[in-house]
Formats: C-alpha cells, sequence, structure tokens
C-alpha cells in the first residue's frame, strides 16, 4: 500500500466498522402509524434514513372524482383522523371558493369554534405521543382525558368522536345544542389549569429538553425549501399562519379575531401570557424543542380564540347556513385553497367540468411535506433521536398517504 | 440447622442438601411473590400517578389477582421463536438472567441472621452475581437474530459495564465504614435509633446513598436508564422476540433484582432490618430474653427490612413513570462524567471523615447495653463480621 | 406584484415560452411550455422581484374522456396537465404553472411524457413528483429518485389516469 496517508486522524476512519440497515416500520411503537424509515446505522449513530410511505394509501383522490364534493366529505375526515374538522373545512371552503359561496356570521364562528377545539385535540395528542416517543408514559394520558373531553363536546354537536363530517360547503350541518357553549366554556377552565401541569412534566423537565434541545435543527431556509408548513414552520422562527396570512377567503374567517402567531421573531416568543415558560438556553432555533413548544403555546392562543368565538356566537342571530345540495352542480373551473390545519398548511384542490362531480380532486398534505424532509434533519443523529425528530414533526400517515 | 438434623442421625449429604433445597425454595416464593406483587403494584402506582384506577377486575376492587392472572395469560401463550434464532441460547437466556437474580436473595439478609448463606463476603458476592444479570440479556440479543434485540443487548452491556464501577463504589463506602463485607453484620452495626444508619454517617455518605439510587436504577435497567428495552425506540430491545414464559422470566428476573438492590440499600444505607426506633429492644424482644422472644424481634426486623426494600422499588416506579427516557449518550455521560467522580470523591470523603471523626460528630443513643452484641462504629479496625 | 404584473414580467422576458395565461379565474394562471418550465422557474424562484420561495404543491390532472360517447362532446384533445402552485412569503403573491403534456410521449402508448424535474429548485417538488409519476404517470428529466411513492413499487399502472383499469389481482390479493 503507499504511503499516502498523511493527516494522522485519518487513521480513525480507515477503522471502519459495517453498517447496517434497519426498517423501522411499518409496524413500529413510534413511527405513529405506518410509516417504514429504512435506516443506515453505524452503530448508535444513523447516517442515513429513508422514508417509505404509502401504506394507508386509499385512494382517496380517485374516489373524489367518482363522488360529489358533498359526498367527498368522510373522505376528508379521515385523512387527519386527529383533526377532521379541519380536514372538513379545508374541503368546504375549497368548494366554496369555486362556487363563489359566502357563509353566515353564525356558522362562520361555530367553525372558528370547533376548528380551534379540534386544534388542540390534535396539539395534545402531538405532546402525548411525543411524550411517550421519549419514554414518558404519563403525559400521554394526561393529555387524551383532556382530549376525551373535547371529543365528548364534538360527540353532542355532530354525533361523532373522530369523523366529523360537520362542517360542510354552506356552513355547518347544524347549530350547537343547548347548553353546550357553558360545558366548552368549563372544559377550558378546566384545560387551562392542566396546561402547566404539561409544562412541568414536558416542556420543561430536564431530561425532556435534553433530549430534544438542539436534536433536529431545521433552518428556516430549509424548512420553506422543503415546504413545511404549520407548528414545523413556526418552529423554524418563520412567522407564517395562514389564518392572518392566507387567502382572502380564509383570513376573512378569521376577521376581528385577536390571536398571536406563536413564533420566535427576533428572539422572542410572544408575550401576551406571563406563564409561558421560558426557553432553556440549550434550544436551537428549529429544533424538536421549539416544533414542541410551540403546539404547546398554540394552544393557548386556541383558547383565547374559542372565548371570542363563544362571545361572538352569542351576540349574533340569523341562519346557521344552508348545506349544498348533495347533487349540486359545480361551476366549471379550478380552485386551490389552502387553510392552516393543525399539523400546517392543508390544500385542496378542486377541478370541476361543469358537473356535480369534479373531475378532479386533489389533497395538498401538509404531512406529507413536513415528512419529506426527515431524511435531511435526520442525518448524522442518534438512533434514539429518530423518534425524537419524528415525533417532532407530528405526522399522521392518514393524511400522507390519503 | 444441618447440623441439627444431622445430630439426628440424617446423612449429612442429605441433611445439607435438604435444608439447602428448603432454602431455595423459600427464597423463591419470596420472590416469585414480591415479583407477583410489584407487578401488580406497578399496575396500581402507575395508574394512580396517571389519573386512572388501574386494574379493578381481577380479584375484587383492587384487582388482586391481576398478577396470577397474568402468570396463567402467559403460560397459556405461545411461545414464538424466531426461525434464525439461535435455539439454544435463546431458551437458556431467561433462565441466565433469572438465575443471576434468584442468587442474589441466597446472601441477602432479610434480618439478623436470617440469611441463607451468611457469607463474609457478602456484598462482593452479591455485586459479582448481580453483575452477571447482563449475560442473560446479551445472550438474548445475539441469540435472537433481530438487529433490535442486537441493540438491545449492545446497549446493555455498555450501560450495565459502565454502572458497576459506580455501583462498586457506593457499595464498596459502607463497607469501609464498616469494615466488613458480612452484610449481616453491617446491619447489626446501625442497630438502635434511626441516627446510627448508615446513610446518617456523615454529609458523603448521604451523597453517596442517592449516587447509589442512581446506579442501581440504571443497573436494573429501569426508566429512565430503560435503554435496553427502550420501546419507542427499539421495539422491546432484547425482549422484542420473547413472548409467553420466557419472557415472564425475564420480568420477573427484572422484578427479582429491583428488590435485591433496594435491599441492599436497605442494609448498607437504611438501617438493615433495625427501625428508626429500636422497639423490639424497647419491647425486649431479644433472643437475651428468650428464644421465642428474639424471634419475634427478628420477625419484625424481617417487615421493617422488607417494608425498606419496598418503598425503594416505589421510588423506582416513581421514577419510571414520571421521567423520560435518556440517550444512550447521555446515560454514559451520567456515568463516566458525573456518578463515578462523584463516587470517588464521596470514597474520599468518607474516608477523611472517618479517619478524622472516628465517634462521628453526633451523639449516638445506644439504647441498651444488653445488645452490645453489634460492633459500634469506633469499632472499625475489627476485621471481618461477628457472627452473632 | 399581481397575478397581471407577474405575467406580464414573464411575457417580456420569455416571450414565445407563455402560451396561455389567465387573471380573471379563482387562481390566476400561465401556461408555459415544457421545454421551458426549469427555466423560468429558476427565473421564479431567484428574481428578487419574484422570489416564489414556496412550492404548495404539484398536481396532475389527467385530461381524457374513456366513454366514447361524452369523449365527442368534449372541447378539448386528450392531453394531462401539470398544475404548480407557487407562492413567495417574502412579498406575498402566488401564481399557478401549467405545464400541457402529451398523455403518451410520441404518442407510444406506454411512454410516459418527460418534464424537467424542478426538485433541485424546491426539494418539496422531489416527493410532489414521485406522486405524480406514481399516480398520473409523468416522468421527471433529472429527479434524483424518480420511484413511485404511495403505490407499491411493482404496481402497474397509473391510478389517476381517467382510463386506468384496476388489475383483478396483485400479488394473490384481490383487488377489484
Amino acid at each position: 500500500m503507499p504511503m499516502e496517508r498523511v493527516d494522522p486522524e485519518l487513521v480513525e476512519f480507515d477503522v471502519r466498522t459495517d453498517e447496517m440497515l434497519i426498517n423501522m416500520g411499518p409496524q413500529h411503537p413510534s413511527t405513529h402509524g405506518v410509516l417504514r424509515l429504512v435506516l443506515r446505522t453505524d452503530g448508535e449513530v444513523v447516517t442515513d434514513v429513508v422514508p417509505h410511505i404509502g401504506y394507508l394509501h386509499r385512494c382517496a383522490e380517485k374516489i373524489g372524482e367518482k363522488i360529489s364534493p358533498r359526498q367527498w366529505i368522510p373522505y376528508t375526515d379521515r385523512m387527519d383522523y386527529l383533526a377532521g374538522m379541519n380536514m372538513n373545512l379545508g374541503w368546504a371552503m375549497t368548494v366554496e371558493k369555486l362556487m363563489d359561496l359566502e357563509i353566515p356570521d353564525r356558522a362562520r364562528h361555530v367553525r372558528v369554534m370547533v376548528c380551534e377545539l379540534n386544534r388542540i385535540a390534535s396539539h395534545l395528542v402531538a405532546a402525548g405521543t411525543y411524550g411517550l416517543d421519549l419514554g414518558s408514559f404519563t403525559p400521554f394520558l394526561y393529555c387524551f382525558r383532556e382530549r376525551e373531553k373535547i371529543l365528548d363536546l364534538f360527540e353532542e354537536v355532530c354525533g361523532a368522536r373522530l369523523t366529523y363530517s360537520f362542517i360542510t360547503m354552506g356552513g355547518v350541518t347544524g347549530d350547537l345544542p343547548p347548553g353546550w357553549l357553558d360545558r366548552c366554556e368549563r372544559f377550558l377552565r378546566e384545560f387551562e389549569e392542566v396546561i402547566p401541569e404539561l409544562h412541568a412534566v414536558l416542556t420543561s423537565n430536564e431530561i425532556f429538553v435534553r433530549r430534544t434541545a438542539g436534536v433536529g435543527v431545521l433552518t428556516p431556509e430549509t424548512a420553506i425549501a422543503y415546504g413545511c408548513s404549520g407548528p414545523v414552520l413556526r418552529g423554524s422562527g418563520v412567522k407564517w399562519d395562514l389564518r392572518r396570512d392566507g387567502e382572502p377567503r380564509v383570513t376573512r374567517m378569521y376577521e376581528d379575531y385577536d390571536f398571536e402567531i406563536i413564533a420566535q421573531h427576533e428572539g422572542s416568543y410572544p408575550q401576551d401570557r406571563d406563564d409561558y415558560p421560558p426557553v432553556p438556553p440549550e434550544a436551537v432555533l428549529g429544533d424538536s424543542w421549539h416544533r414542541f413548544y410551540v403546539r404547546m403555546i398554540e394552544c393557548v392562543q386556541s383558547i383565547r380564540l374559542i372565548r371570542q368565538a363563544m362571545a361572538k356566537y352569542q351576540g349574533c342571530d340569523g341562519p346557521i347556513g344552508e348545506p349544498i345540495k348533495l347533487t349540486q352542480k359545480l361551476p366549471k373551473g379550478e380552485a386551490y385553497l389552502e387553510t392552516e390545519a393543525p399539523k400546517g398548511q392543508m390544500g385542496f384542490m378542486v377541478v370541476s367540468d361543469g358537473t356535480a362531480i369534479p373531475w378532479r380532486v386533489r389533497a395538498r398534505s401538509s404531512c406529507f411535506c413536513n415528512l419529506s424532509v426527515t431524511s435531511e434533519i435526520c442525518r448524522g443523529c442518534l438512533l434514539a433521536d429518530i423518534p425524537a425528530i419524528v415525533g417532532s414533526l407530528d405526522i399522521v400517515l392518514g393524511e400522507i398517504d390519503r | 440447622m444441618a447440623d441439627y438434623l444431622v445430630q439426628f442421625g440424617l446423612p449429612v449429604w442429605l441433611a445439607y442438601g435438604g435444608v439447602a433445597l428448603m432454602q431455595c425454595l423459600i427464597l423463591l416464593t419470596i420472590m416469585m411473590f414480591a415479583a407477583a406483587t410489584f407487578t401488580w403494584m406497578e399496575r396500581k402506582v402507575s395508574g394512580r400517578i396517571q389519573d386512572r384506577l388501574g386494574p379493578t377486575r381481577v380479584g375484587g376492587r383492587f384487582g388482586w389477582l391481576q398478577s396470577p392472572a397474568d402468570g396463567i395469560k402467559l403460560l397459556c401463550k405461545e411461545d414464538l421463536m424466531p426461525a434464525q434464532a439461535d435455539k439454544i441460547l435463546f431458551r437458556l437466556a431467561p433462565y441466565i438472567s433469572f438465575c443471576a437474580s434468584f442468587c442474589v436473595f441466597l446472601a441477602l439478609p432479610f434480618s439478623n441472621g436470617w440469611v441463607a448463606q451468611q457469607l463474609n463476603v457478602a456484598a462482593f458476592f452479591i455485586l459479582a452475581i448481580a453483575g452477571l444479570e447482563v449475560f442473560g440479556v446479551i445472550t438474548a440479543g445475539y441469540a435472537s437474530a433481530s438487529k433490535w434485540s442486537l441493540y438491545g443487548a449492545m446497549r446493555e452491556a455498555a450501560q450495565v459495564v459502565s454502572y458497576e464501577v459506580p455501583f462498586g463504589i457506593c457499595v464498596l463506602i459502607p463497607v469501609m465504614v464498616a469494615g466488613t463485607l458480612d452484610l449481616v453484620a453491617i446491619g447489626n452495626m446501625q442497630q438502635g435509633w434511626g441516627i446510627n444508619w448508615m446513610i446518617f454517617h456523615s454529609p458523603f455518605m448521604f451523597v453517596t446513598f442517592f449516587i447509589y439510587l442512581t446506579c442501581a436504577v440504571a443497573s436494573t435497567n429501569r426508566a429512565p436508564f430503560d435503554l435496553a428495552e427502550a420501546e419507542s425506540e427499539l421495539v422491546a430491545g432484547f425482549l422484542t422476540e420473547y413472548s409467553g414464559f420466557r419472557w415472564s422470566v425475564f420480568f420477573m428476573a427484572e422484578y427479582g433484582s429491583m428488590t435485591a438492590v433496594s435491599g441492599l440499600a436497605a442494609i448498607l444505607f437504611l438501617g438493615g432490618w433495625h427501625g428508626p426506633i429500636p422497639i423490639a429492644d424497647l419491647l425486649g424482644l431479644t433472643y437475651s430474653n428468650h428464644a421465642i422472644l428474639g424471634w419475634f424481634g427478628e420477625l419484625l426486623g424481617a417487615c421493617n427490612f422488607l417494608f425498606k426494600a419496598f418503598l425503594g422499588v416505589t421510588f423506582m416506579m416513581w421514577l419510571r413513570w414520571t421521567l423520560p427516557r435518556l440517550r444512550i449518550d447521555q446515560v454514559m455521560t451520567t456515568c463516566l462524567k458525573y456518578c463515578i467522580p462523584l463516587a470517588a470523591a464521596m470514597f474520599v470523603g468518607v474516608m477523611l471523615w472517618t479517619y478524622a471523626l472516628p465517634g462521628g460528630i453526633l451523639p449516638r443513643k445506644t439504647p441498651m447495653a444488653a445488645v452490645a452484641e453489634a460492633p459500634a462504629w469506633t469499632t472499625v479496625e475489627t476485621p471481618g463480621g461477628d457472627r452473632p | 406584484m399581481n397575478a397581471t404584473e407577474i405575467i406580464d414580467r414573464l411575457k417580456q422576458r420569455f416571450g414565445d415560452r407563455i402560451l396561455r395565461s389567465d387573471t380573471d379565474c379563482l387562481d390566476p394562471w400561465l401556461e408555459i411550455a415544457a421545454d421551458g418550465l426549469h427555466e423560468i422557474c429558476r427565473f421564479l424562484r431567484d428574481d428578487p422581484d419574484m422570489r416564489f420561495d414556496y412550492l404548495h404543491c404539484v398536481s396532475g390532472v389527467d385530461y381524457v374522456e374513456p366513454d366514447p360517447k361524452k369523449a365527442k362532446k368534449t372541447d378539448w384533445q386528450p392531453h394531462l396537465e401539470l398544475l404548480y402552485h407557487l407562492s413567495s412569503m417574502q412579498h406575498r403573491h402566488r401564481i399557478v404553472l401549467r405545464v400541457v403534456l402529451p398523455r403518451w410521449r410520441d404518442g407510444v402508448h406506454g411512454r410516459l411524457p418527460e418534464v424537467s424535474s424542478v426538485a433541485d429548485l424546491w426539494p418539496t417538488a422531489n416527493w410532489h413528483e414521485r406522486e405524480v409519476y406514481d399516480l398520473c404517470g409523468v416522468a421527471f428529466a433529472g429527479h434524483p429518485d424518480l420511484r413511485r411513492i404511495l403505490c407499491p413499487e411493482d404496481w402497474v399502472g397509473h391510478p389517476l389516469r381517467k382510463d386506468y383499469e384496476t388489475p383483478q389481482e396483485y400479488h394473490g390479493i384481490r383487488v377489484k
């Protein structure tokens, strides 16, 4: 062998260990469903991650070409099944955009209420399962206990606990039942007391911080280039929320609502309340901790929004909106609309040839884009960081595979 | 007792063999019972921590029979074995773990003299045997022919071998103060009021106790150090391919070692079978009064000891259901950067303390002169333990 | 910039590559020639006035009417369309790019139409293009890893094409 080696440090790299290919998933406790990650590992260090998806592909887009838009609403429920209301909303508003339909104010406030409640529910699952990913079982049950109360509220509203099909083109399928607002307010009060508990067991827990801070750092540029959205994007410090920055049709829904977009801006998070836990010094902007933190604080903002929506709802009389007919003819054309779902920007597109059945239906999934960044940010991390990073992206495979 | 039987004309081999078998059976029963109780308790404790009830159906309101029911379920379960597994090692692994965990109890005194085999190197024996448990895990991980199992085994090997060092130092410190490796002698030294407990020997010893706890949790593979099974990362680590009875044997081994390290902590630091108030002595339940009374005193001591071990296990459960898991590099950092230097420093600290203040700084109340059979702190020079 | 200005700017610069445009519809769009896609996209992303930094979605729409009776009534020739929804976070404007492709390259059944990939400009396009390839059957030239993404890798056909026939079975599993 020729003596070419100059740098003595190279010797270290010369002693190579075998790399191992591991299938993480599709059946694995922490891949949140049927995600399969092929890991190339060198001991505990992961050198490459290749996600494989499609195990939950249910041909939703193809089915959408065979049935009318209202019939497709239940299929949207089953995309992000943790935030069915927001999925309904996205599809309903897209078809409304195509039909140029406006909904009455009362229905708008009901929509805000249920969507924000669903956002809390979704973020609770995200927080709970994230704790589980890091080996902490207890917060998971605390989160599910609170989520259960939200599901009870939804059950009263529409009879379903998971797949609601409540929001529809032209409004919502029914008015809120009597006494619901009081029960909702009671939940919000109870939930506000639980948030500090969750912060104690997760957000500011020493081990939790050590496991998440500086892990899976996603720079804002990478996040935007990969089309990340929602808390994943905001966790990287990009102040972008379609509820305020989206198309007029989306922002009109949140008109005269007061809330903060949760993202670190100029070195600090919005300080509209003083009970947010401080950012630990180890945390780097865009790491898993920040993504988690953004979700936790967004719950507080959602509480604010729900309170406002309840007040506005009580203050406005009028119709709740009339759903369009099942076989309503759609105007010819295309419409694409993105709404701010809990996991990110959920886009729907409808292409119509003038009949009641859309020519083409398209769902742009936020998790799909958020997940595509995995291989970028997982490279070089430890095996134990994979659940920490994938969990912080908060994916739902139903939405990715559609 | 064997000598006693020999007097009645029994052949020596039968007498010794029979007694040994009996003691084994008693210990096995205790261990099984402990495992069953602690599995039940784990469910109840975790349930309470998580704001739910835990088992309530099997066996009355509190689900007392949950563990036997689980046992029956596990026995009825199919024992799966991967086709590519190393058949012999795969079968052997759970029993290696279990035996290691069980053998610890051979040398672990439950009360003054209530020990299967009183060894004058009991502390050393326990350390050595408890360390063997890792072989079962490594064998299981290797024999399973699964990558996840292998990961679990490698992690376990790295972790346990590292934690053996600070664990050993932590055990060494009370041993150094006592001047003996005999656990019965160490236990008897802490007789009297609670202030006589080893943990209150010096501030250094107090810190040592917590290092010991950390290392004990780590060496028994309990959360937050349960990296070998880490269900969110490694599916179930070395347990991935195990099911049914073999799995439950691993499980019993785990609970066995939890009990063992808690018991060891009780003897080394928390006064062993002596309560904070010497009730047995105050009531006169000593051998010097009457053999039966002495026996009752011992029984009380055993209860004392079991209660302390139970507290230790509860503490471990509390930890498990509260904290997230550490990462492998953090686990190793905790051990190599914090536990070992701290333990070593405490070792030196206790050494200097003992040298400078042989009598300690606190006035010690010796309850009664009648029980002076236990050596006091000051008799450190006496090598070996005095058998009662 | 509003959509009209963007389109005017592009027409000025790329001229004949811009085939059609519409600013009156819900989502203003412009149709570009397939061979100019990459160049125009690079301009859209890098030009300081454009800065389209966010690619929302790449969608394929198949225009063919399998039913011959209905096919007579259609006012279009069979073709495939790709829609690129772009927006700029910096300037807060959005545009839709439309690329019209033949259903089969050179009219040979089975040869996928080709268009250049934009995955090097927006990494998010990587998965979106894979999805379009998988479901609509468009080959993206220069794509780093053009594999099926939602369907199994040995799946036959492109399900979101209108003339797609669901196979009877897949590896012995009944599909239809």
